[in-house]
């Protein structure tokens, strides 16, 4: 993996939001890692431990606290010129997760398909700029008819197809993916994430996926990263952090995950969390998760874990792994 | 049953079964014809009978408002003393008034003047208030928290006296009660904007639109706009209304329009006056700003269902 070659880097990425006049929300706090070329790189984590708020940062829409994001050798921190950051702009795209939020429901699918083709000038003539977006509704298995319709005339599935079809326009080469399919059907969930695949294959994409389906992201991700908090607790393989998981964290959420064989899941021993996920606002010093974690001890809680290398291309922040 | 069923499938021979193909594009194929939302809004608003006859009823009146008058062999303000206090008559089909004045033309006319009160009072309302409404939102903070602060002291100043009170300042006329109407109305109208495009600025849609590195001015004429149009119509439907009833009340106390002008309220003033004798000359006016104010309130209500998104999901 690490003689790849590195699209992403996010470097001590931190995203904090005011709340009230004193006291700040950690959404993201200090996050560092790599993606490379080519790759998916899965991000788990419950509800509202800041995965969306990372890839949101990442990606500009929301300026970043402390910390920057370094696409391809150029430094994204804000600074840069503004032919930089419209090259940006185009080079990495967003797939929503609310497919019936994510589509403007005044635009016809021509205009929202096309809409990223326009602000960059990729279309020469109004024709051609008409034939690139039914050639992407092709690509993601929609028809020319569907062209000159609105959105809400489609299923969820198929306006999530529309959506990554949006993406796609501007032939980019990252695209971070939020939750894309945690909306919709599970039926359609396999169709859309076969999407992913086949798009992954055909035209060498680098993909941010978050999500929080544990076994959707053992089946897309090269390497997975587990959130907590607004930190980054475990990143390596897929299936290294599946089989051994070091973090305790990750150990308790993927002793979670059900097992499709009977005899194997009656044996299955799930490590239960006591206590609940403390709230992101005004956190003290040490480990986020000490509160939590069963093998916590007074170090955990006064002194803050660094998120260090303990195998080859292996990253946990925890102070018991060595 | 069962047993029943199982027999009769043993006697079709195998070779009938023929595999069904499925289609790919068959699949994805969208029936329902191809519709815009105003389209959708259209057909919605044709269900409910209320609104489509108050359409109607409007229609007529701003119809008869704009073509009576002309077409009246009378002027609205010539008087002919041989026929005052007639009842209603071949010649004068509404009667006349005090000063020999037809009674149907003047009704006309001065539906014609309170039609334009509301309409412009609308517009004002809508150019004042989408402004407001939109700047506030769009910059946020600050700024937005001072332009809340400045309508809620707006708002706690009773609507009529401002309006009394600067009837008293300015020159009575069409041009002054417009001005009245239009410094407080617009409040409503930037409240509602305001919230709408607050909501509609976290959505997704607006999100993937900055991605896809659509410019601010873009983001607000395609996306935020174009979404906003709904509440603006369903609002500007309600304060027409409100406005013609406003002038009106203004009229009747007296510091409306005054003689030989004529608005709705202006005529009713005249006819309560004169109630005993001639009800004609009350009863006529009052039904026609009655017919007016429901049936705009109708519309409204029509307009609001067949518009609002919520609905339509």
């Amino acid at each position: 993996m690490s003689e790849q070659k590195v699209l992403v880097s996010v470097q001590h990425l931190k995203k904090y939001f005011p709340v009230g006049k004193k006291q700040t929300l950690k959404a993201v706090d200090d996050v560092t890692f790599d993606i490379y070329k080519g790759e998916t790189l899965g991000l788990v984590g419950e509800s509202g431990c800041g995965k969306s708020t990372l890839g949101r940062t990442i990606i500009g829409l929301y300026p970043p606290t402390d910390g920057h994001v370094v696409f391809d050798g150029q430094v994204m921190d804000g600074k840069q010129s503004a032919a930089v950051h419209k090259e940006f702009t185009r080079r990495v795209q967003m797939v929503f997760q609310d497919p019936y939020a994510s589509l403007n429901p005044r635009m016809k699918v021509m205009d929202i398909v096309a809409e990223g083709i326009d602000n960059h000038g990729l279309a020469k003539s109004r024709k051609e700029r008409d034939q690139m977006v039914i050639d992407l509704l092709n690509t993601v298995g929609l028809q020319q008819e569907h062209a000159n319709r609105f959105p809400h005339e489609f299923s969820g599935g198929q306006r999530q197809r529309v959506g990554i079809a949006r993406a796609l326009a501007l032939n980019p080469d990252f695209i971070i993916a939020d939750e894309p399919i945690s909306a919709l059907d599970v039926s359609i969930q396999a169709q859309v994430i076969n999407l992913f695949q086949d798009l992954q294959k055909e035209r060498g994409l680098t993909y941010l996926f978050i999500a929080h389906d544990l076994s959707m992201i053992k089946h897309i991700s090269d390497r997975v990263g587990v959130m907590y908090l607004g930190s980054l607790v475990e990143l390596t393989t897929s299936d290294e952090i599946f089989d051994h998981p070091l973090h305790p964290y990750t150990q308790a959420m993927f002793s979670a995950i059900p097992l499709a064989d009977p005899e194997l899941e009656n044996n299955r021993k799930r490590i239960m969390l006591h206590g609940s996920i403390p709230s992101p606002v005004n956190l003290g010093p040490g480990c986020r998760f000490a509160g939590r974690c069963p093998y916590a001890t007074d170090r955990c809680r006064t002194e803050s874990p660094a998120f260090k290398e303990v195998a080859p291309g292996h990253f946990v922040a925890c102070h018991q792994v060595n | 049953m069962n047993a029943k069923e199982n027999n009769i499938n043993a006697n079709i021979p195998q070779e009938l079964f023929v595999p069904v193909q499925v289609d790919q594009s068959e699949r994805e194929r969208i029936s329902r014809p191809s519709l815009t939302a105003w389209q959708d809004g259209w057909l919605r608003l044709k269900q409910n009978k209320a609104a489509v006859v108050s359409l109607f009823i409007i229609i007529v009146i701003v119809a008869m408002a704009l073509l009576a008058p002309i077409f009246s062999p009378y002027d609205f303000a010539q008087t002919d003393y041989s026929a005052i206090y007639q009842g209603p008559s071949a010649a004068h089909l509404f009667g006349t008034d005090g000063f020999g004045r037809d009674q149907f033309t003047r009704i006309w006319y001065g539906t014609r003047i309170s039609l334009l009160i509301g309409f412009v009072a609308a517009c004002l309302d809508l150019f004042v208030g989408v402004t407001y409404g939109a700047v506030s939102a769009l910059l946020g903070g600050k700024v937005d928290a001072i332009m809340q602060r400045i309508i809620e002291v707006l708002v706690g100043i009773p609507h009529l006296i401002i309006v009394i009170l600067l009837m008293m300042v300015l020159p009575a006329g069409v041009g002054t009660i417009i001005v009245a109407l239009a410094i407080t109305g617009w409040v409503n109208m930037a409240r509602l904007v305001r919230a709408r495009i607050l909501q509609l600025k976290g959505q997704e849609f607006v999100m993937a639109a900055q991605v896809l590195g659509t410019s601010q001015k873009n983001i607000i004429l395609r996306h935020l706009i174009p979404n906003t149009v709904g509440v603006i119509v369903i609002n500007a439907m309600f304060t027409i209304p409100s406005a013609i009833f406003t002038e009106a009340f203004l009229s009747f106390i007296g510091i409306g329009l005054s003689e030989p002008k004529a608005s709705l309220g202006v005529l009713i003033n005249n006819g309560y006056a004169v109630l005993q004798n001639s009800p004609y000359l009350l009863i006529c006016p009052a039904i026609v700003i009655i017919l007016i104010m429901v049936c705009f309130s109708i519309l409204g209500d029509g307009l609001r269902d067949a518009l609002d998104p919520r609905m339509s999901k």
